[in-house]
């Protein structure tokens, strides 16, 4: 059976190169990084080369902006609880949205049990944040701003550069989730205004597990996980080298194979149009150009997204849904319902996301198993009056 | 996904048992809300011994929402109504080799279904 794997923004295949890069430092190159003598030397040799092509990915200033962390979801908390602690004095006020990862979500309802107060802004119907609430939302009391790069079930981008003009005119600073757009988008942090940036591996063909968090020289931060002077005295903990130096050559090949990601929207424009050719009543959900090259959410109305996802995999494709039978607390994708798409489409909502391994042979298969699922399931729905 | 499904869910999935509507059914049940993501709609045949004699259904709703459906008509076609009463939807997921402690609201919805296509019944019998 043909297995098609399209759910990359869920997690990649590792690269061969990055393994191989890798194993070395899981056999002979053993040493703590932190060791002065002939053991260690290579770790360390290995984590600043790593760290190099990270900044260089990330169009970063200087290495040393580049810290190492666990994934994303501590890059965040690191990056909002940091900035918190550190500007306690000025205020206790931030600024994010509805559509941010539940690793943003959740930092800042905790931290509203702690007394800080928290702007969620809303998006209209594509996901876009609106660039006059968040102007009108600062105020005095406004120590950080935090908005994903683009949102990971959609796919839709946020408008990166206009905000971080106003958080720079405002002197709030400005951390962004990007998680799913590092790899898939060219940008520079240096000329974004850029304070802080969350990115992870698994995310861009690297290992599970390791990621970075970008600190732009000056920004005040306090550290969160203590100990030992590792990364500068940011962030402590012996370094997990293998995956770091897994990450840093990820990196570099992210940067080398940038270009490829419009062959991969041709394919994902490709599967759009072949799959709403040969079914009806299908709603595409995100922007319909300011998105990432290789997403495409759609609703399927009148079903429900986890038994198209098993005929899916019963067929050998991998997809995910934001319906609410999946999601661990039984809610249905935030994402959408604050996009205001209704209940019954959100249900019926299938994520693919594309990867540089998917062929135009892949897509023409999901073209042909796709139409006769939708059928069946829809001759089993009480909401589909045929011919309504 | 949240928790395997077992073999009995996946058989009663992919191929589920008496999917359709019945005319002019009984007794419908409707179920369920798309908020919630599950949506059942339960279609029963009763004779003049009360017997269940036929039981279809349609449903929006998950892999375990469709199967509890399928298994719930499975397991009415051939009770008398007083039998029916008694299936529990602990009953559904056991016949179907159990459900993860996240899907068992689907067998809950499956005896709602049940017992509303049952009460529409009962109210039709009282107005004839």
């Amino acid at each position: 059976m043909r297995r098609v794997y399209l759910d990359n923004n869920a997690t990649t295949r590792m690269r061969e190169e990055v393994l191989d890069a890798m194993l070395p430092y899981m056999k002979d190159i053993y040493g703590n990084a932190s060791s002065i003598h002939q053991f260690g030397r290579p770790a360390r040799k290995a984590i600043d080369e790593a760290r190099a092509h990270v900044a260089d990915l990330l169009g970063a200033a200087s290495p040393e902006e580049v810290i190492f962390t666990s994934g994303g979801t501590e890059s965040d908390n690191f990056a909002i609880r940091g900035v918190v602690q550190a500007l306690k004095a000025k205020g206790s006020h931030i600024i994010t949205t509805a559509i941010e990862h539940h690793a943003v979500l959740n930092i800042c309802r905790s931290l509203e049990k702690e007394g800080c107060k928290v702007t969620y802004l809303g998006v209209d119907k594509y996901g876009t944040v609106n660039i006059e609430d968040l102007k009108k939302a600062i105020t005095d009391k406004t120590i950080l701003i935090t908005i994903m790069y683009a949102n990971n079930e959609v796919g839709t981008i946020e408008p990166i550069g206009e905000i971080g003009k106003i958080a720079k005119e405002r002197g709030v600073c400005f951390h962004t989730d990007a998680v799913q757009a590092v790899g898939k988008l060219p940008f520079a942090v240096k000329d974004m205004n850029i304070d802080l940036l969350s990115m992870s591996a698994h995310k861009i063909y690297g290992p599970k597990g390791v990621g970075a968090i970008y600190i732009k020289k000056g920004t005040k931060i306090t550290p969160q996980l203590l100990g030992g002077h590792h990364e500068m005295g940011k962030r402590a903990g012996t370094e997990n080298v293998a995956g770091i130096v897994g990450l840093g050559c990820a990196a570099q090949l992210a940067k080398r194979d940038l270009p490829e990601e419009s062959k991969i929207k041709e394919l994902r424009d490709y599967l759009y149009k072949g799959v709403t050719s040969g079914i009806e009543e299908i709603h595409l959900n995100g922007h319909p150009e300011k998105r990432l090259p290789n997403t495409l959410n759609m609703s399927f109305t009148y079903l429900e997204g986890e038994s198209i996802i098993l005929n899916l995999d019963m067929e050998g494709i991998a997809a995910s849904t934001g319906s609410a039978c999946t999601s661990g607390t039984l809610e249905p994708s935030h994402v959408l319902t604050a996009m205001g798409v209704d209940p019954v489409k959100t249900q019926g909502s299938i994520r693919f996301s594309l990867g540089r391994d998917n062929t135009k042979e892949d897509m023409d298969y999901v073209i042909g198993v796709l139409p006769p699922i939708i059928k069946r399931l829809r001759a089993m729905s009480p909401l589909y009056e045929k011919g309504k | 996904m949240e928790g395997q499904y077992s073999d009995k869910v996946m058989e009663h999935f992919r191929n589920p048992h008496n999917v359709g509507e019945i005319p002019d059914a009984d007794g419908i049940g409707n179920v369920g809300n798309p908020v919630c993501g599950d949506i059942m709609r339960l279609y029963i045949k009763v004779d003049k011994n009360e017997i269940i004699t036929d039981a279809k259904f349609k449903t929006f709703g998950c892999g375990a929402a469709i199967a509890t459906s399928s298994m719930v008509t499975d397991l009415v076609r051939g009770k008398t109504v007083a039998e029916a009463l008694k299936v529990s939807n602990s009953a559904v997921a056991e016949a179907l080799g159990g459900l993860p402690k996240i899907k068992m609201h689907c067998s809950v919805l499956a005896e709602e279904a049940l017992r509303s296509a049952i009460k529409d019944y009962m109210d039709k019998k009282k107005k004839a």
